[in-house]
């Protein structure tokens, strides 16, 4: 008998130890576990590994399935559905999905790094299968039948002469409350009929009828809505809050004061706004200037103490350089900008706090306020709602601490907080300035043969997990220090993230400066280090292959031995009609890159057509082609919803964006100082092509685009205007000065 | 005290008049569709009609109201009987966070309502003023796009609408 060692006691009660017997699972679990260490189930089961944290089938047939993951926006809250009802056997419509809650679902950590499909999907794809088996093998039992005479359909198991028994009857007591096995009996990718289709999004009906879909839409009874007065810059102290005669103002309910913390409570939401406008003006603060110069920032980053790793080498030196080329590329720091400021609702009853909020991270997020209220984390709960999207780590946790300070003032009263635009804007972690210098040679035969790349960057996270993260706790009277920033490791990196070339080249070094000091608020932002080590390794080898007199696609080729990488740089060039030797319109270029993202997820080229008004400078992408393979398909449709997505958000971070500030504060504070593509630079056509994947691992999606389509950009304008910029954004202003120079 | 007609229905609303419609639709009528993105008219996301015009109800204070009709995405049409717009953005699948897409979906209307064939340079001239954070613009124009040619077929054909 092998197998039933990992089930659960209260499993085996209520399988009545025939369902051991026949739970055919067990057998690919024993052959391994006679070779030492027990190998864990796939994807987050490997964390959380009971069944029933990611499948639940109640008596009444509701089928859940749950994840610790928090939807952003992405789509994965219909992936996830497809995926649990296709394992299950049961129609889509008929699972329930439900999403991060300290509750009630795993802890997954973040939802960050395009890492959802690949831990939680797999999870509940393996989890799925798994309480499948389980079902049949009590099927079975009772219907004294062999399992592999069973079938199921519909949320049933059927028998050959056609008796039926639900899901819902089958399930009894803790039967799923069990650990998965290692391996599950996956159905085979060519059988699938949820999976692979274009399910329309189960969160848009709502969203475009004016449905409650956002935690901004959350009202509670007896709500109070508060606003939060931030300091002026970075580190300012509060000298005199004058919060007297803001506190007799129409609907003021309370101005809450701890340290450099100040907030103000109305029963209205508008007459928060008014009151906080009121204590601003009255305020006094004491600022000082700790801002780097920001025309001088590349210089300002490089001349930062950093901590220097060697990260990447590779020799052979039979190999001999001709030719030198050395080029650095720079980033501004740069926003995510969400549509929507940040909002939180929390409530404190009887010392137990509960925060609705958008963060990425239920879990962490729960230690840093609960760090903050200095109270244990079991008496907070965090559950996510969605908010507007992130794209990292914007002001979503400052926003639950915020809500969570405030209702600690008022026990049992709901309090809403909703940052205002220009909050969002200075106070937000942004995306970090980075620096990249780059030096290879080519041989004889135009092949590179030596790959020098150093980065430079601040970490790329600065996430709660510690209340210090988090601008109430560091504002307040007992405030807490900013956690030491740390690089996050590799092979997933930070500042170094697709710092290591995924070509092949015969000598090659990598080096990372890891820069500790962090003149600006930073974390992470969609890809974090590969924007811009993408943007710098794609923008170097259309400069390496018009050293070498080569095609640019044919060049990346030449240096390319994997194949899925190969597939869809051919796939790109091909729809678009990439050809050797081609020429562009006037004053039109075309451009081409290819990333695979982390090196490890998904793969991705784009090859774009940008035109520039050579009076004006000004760019315009005209047309963008993408290629994607991002495993198993699961959801065609909302793939190509967040590769046309990340083509038109890079396009506005590479053409437009960057933080701005003087030397005491941010000034970028709105969309007036801090401009994004409107409509009249939406490109005329974006294709994107899926590469289908059957039966292999989910690589994500969310982050893949953002680097490839920064360097196609900067490719096609260098090969419409015949000059290379280097320095982020390609703005109007430099397009124009490189044109003229 | 004032008298705000909004969606067909007539409201006693009790706030003081500086305030902007956008308040008085989320937290007065309790209306989600309508979103806070900026206050101070640049992103769009707080677009509604009024009197047949896109408006920035962010910054357009109550007081201005009185005796206009106030129309919002919830006053178009429901999940259940979805307006042509509607319906479009829902094909389309035209959203990704969808949090500026209410706004977006109400400048569309107002600009189908005075062009039911509008040219694509047409919308995207109109949604100018509508900023989309994640991408969606190509789905965005295409809904819009189909919005037109299904109020065009509704139009054409008034008996398919009340078919079963």
């Amino acid at each position: 008998m092998n197998g039933p060692v990992l089930l659960n006691r209260r499993g085996v009660l209520a399988g009545g130890g025939a369902l051991i017997v026949s739970f055919s699972l067990g057998d690919a679990f024993a052959d391994e576990q006679s070779a030492a260490p027990a190998p864990k189930p796939p994807g987050s089961l490997a964390q959380t590994p009971y069944l029933d944290a990611w499948i639940r089938i109640d008596a009444d047939g509701t089928i859940t399935a749950l994840t610790g993951k928090a939807e952003l926006g992405q789509g994965f809250k219909t992936a996830f559905q497809q995926i649990a009802a296709e394992e299950l056997d049961v129609p889509f419509k008929s699972v329930n999905v439900v999403t991060a809650d300290t509750r009630r679902t795993a802890n997954e950590g973040y939802t960050s790094g395009s890492n959802s499909m690949k831990y939680s999907g797999t999870a509940i794809q393996n989890a799925a299968a798994q309480v499948r088996e389980l079902l049949i093998a009590e099927a079975a039992r009772r219907l004294e039948l062999p399992a592999e005479s069973l079938k199921t359909a519909d949320a049933a198991v059927i028998a050959p002469d056609g008796r039926k028994l639900g899901y819902g009857e089958l399930v009894a007591g803790d039967m799923l409350h069990v650990q998965a096995q290692p391996k599950s009996k996956l159905k085979d990718p060519a059988t699938y009929s949820i999976m692979g289709q274009p399910v329309p999004r189960v969160d848009i009906p709502a969203k475009v009828t004016g449905g409650a879909a956002y935690i901004q839409d959350m009202r509670l009874p007896g709500m109070v809505h508060a606003r939060v007065v931030r300091p002026p810059s970075y580190g300012a102290e509060l000298v005199a809050p004058d919060s007297a005669s803001v506190e007799n103002l129409p609907g003021v309910v309370k101005v809450v004061r701890d340290g450099n913390f100040l907030a103000v409570v109305a029963t209205k939401e508008y007459q928060a706004v008014k009151a906080m406008r009121a204590l601003a003006s009255r305020a006094k603060w004491r600022e000082t200037a700790r801002l780097p110069k920001q025309d001088d920032l590349p210089n300002v980053i490089t001349g930062l103490p950093s901590q220097d790793t060697t990260i990447y080498t590779q020799s052979n030196p039979s190999a001999t350089a001709t030719k030198i080329i050395e080029a650095s590329y720079t980033r501004p720091y740069q926003a995510h900008g969400s549509i929507g400021p940040s909002c939180a609702v929390a409530q404190s009853v009887n010392d137990a706090m509960t925060v609705w909020t958008h963060t990425q991270g239920v879990y962490p997020d729960r230690a840093g306020i609960a760090e903050m209220l200095r109270v244990p984390p079991t008496s907070v709960r965090l559950i996510h709602v969605e908010g507007s999207g992130c794209y990292g780590h914007n002001g979503a946790d400052d926003a639950a601490a915020d809500a969570a300070l405030i209702a600690r003032a008022m026990p049992g009263i709901p309090v809403r907080v909703q940052w205002m635009r220009e909050q969002e804007h200075a106070w937000e972690p942004f995306g970090p300035a980075m620096v990249t210098k780059l030096k290879a040679s080519l041989d004889g035969d135009g092949a590179i043969v030596d790959w020098n790349f150093e980065v430079w960057s601040n970490t790329h996270s600065m996430r709660p997990g510690g209340a210090g993260s988090m601008l109430a706790a560091q504002q307040m009277a007992q405030p807490f220090a900013l956690p030491a920033p740390k690089p996050l490791p590799l092979p997933e990196g930070g500042g170094d993230r697709n710092a290591i070339p995924f070509y092949k080249f015969p000598n090659a070094k990598v080096v990372h400066h890891f820069i500790p000091k962090m003149p600006l608020r930073i974390s992470a932002m969609r890809a974090l280090g590969a924007y811009h080590n993408v943007f710098s390794i794609e923008s170097f080898m259309d400069e390496l292959a018009v050293a070498a007199g080569a095609d640019p696609v044919e060049f990346r080729l030449k240096h390319l031995e994997d194949a899925r990488g190969r597939d869809v740089i051919e796939k790109a060039a091909k729809e678009f009609g990439w050809q050797k030797g081609q020429k562009a319109p006037p004053d039109r270029g075309y451009g081409f890159a290819f990333a695979r993202y982390k090196n490890l997820a998904a793969y991705c080229a784009i090859a774009t057509e940008v035109e520039v008004n050579r009076q004006s400078g000004r760019p315009r992408l005209v047309r963008a082609v993408a290629a994607v393979d991002s495993g198993q398909v699961v959801n065609p449709d909302g793939l190509t919803n967040q590769i046309e997505g990340a083509i038109l958000q890079s396009m506005s971070w590479t053409l437009y964006e960057s933080v701005t500030f003087d030397d005491v504060r941010i000034t970028s504070i709105d969309w007036q100082t801090y401009p994004i593509l409107r409509f009249d630079a939406v490109p005329d056509k974006v294709d994107v092509h899926i590469i289908n994947r059957p039966g292999q691992p989910f690589l994500g999606s969310g982050e893949t685009g953002q680097g490839p389509a920064a360097a196609s950009i900067a490719n096609a304008i260098a090969d419409a205007t015949g000059k290379r910029l280097r320095d982020l954004p390609l703005t109007r202003k430099r397009i124009k000065g490189a044109i003229d120079a | 005290m004032m008298t705000l007609k909004v969606n067909g229905q007539d409201h006693k609303i009790d706030a003081d008049p500086d305030t902007p419609l956008l308040y008085v639709l989320r937290e007065d009528l309790k209306l989600n569709a309508a979103k806070f993105g900026c206050g101070l008219g640049q992103c769009g996301a707080c677009t509604v009609i009024v009197d047949g015009k896109a408006v920035l109800s962010c910054v357009t204070p109550l007081l201005l109201l009185e005796g206009k009709k106030v129309t919002t995405l919830e006053g178009l049409g429901t999940v259940e009987t979805p307006a042509p717009i509607q319906r479009a953005f829902i094909e389309e699948q035209a959203a990704q966070c969808g949090y500026c897409i209410a706004g977006m979906m109400m400048r569309a209307q107002a600009l189908l309502a005075r062009n039911s064939k509008p040219t694509d340079a047409e919308i995207r001239a109109e949604l100018q003023l509508n900023l989309c954070r994640c991408g969606t613009h190509m789905r965005i124009l295409r809904a819009v796009h189909r919005a037109s040619h299904l109020m065009q077929t509704a139009d054409a054909s008034p008996a398919q609408r009340s078919a079963p």
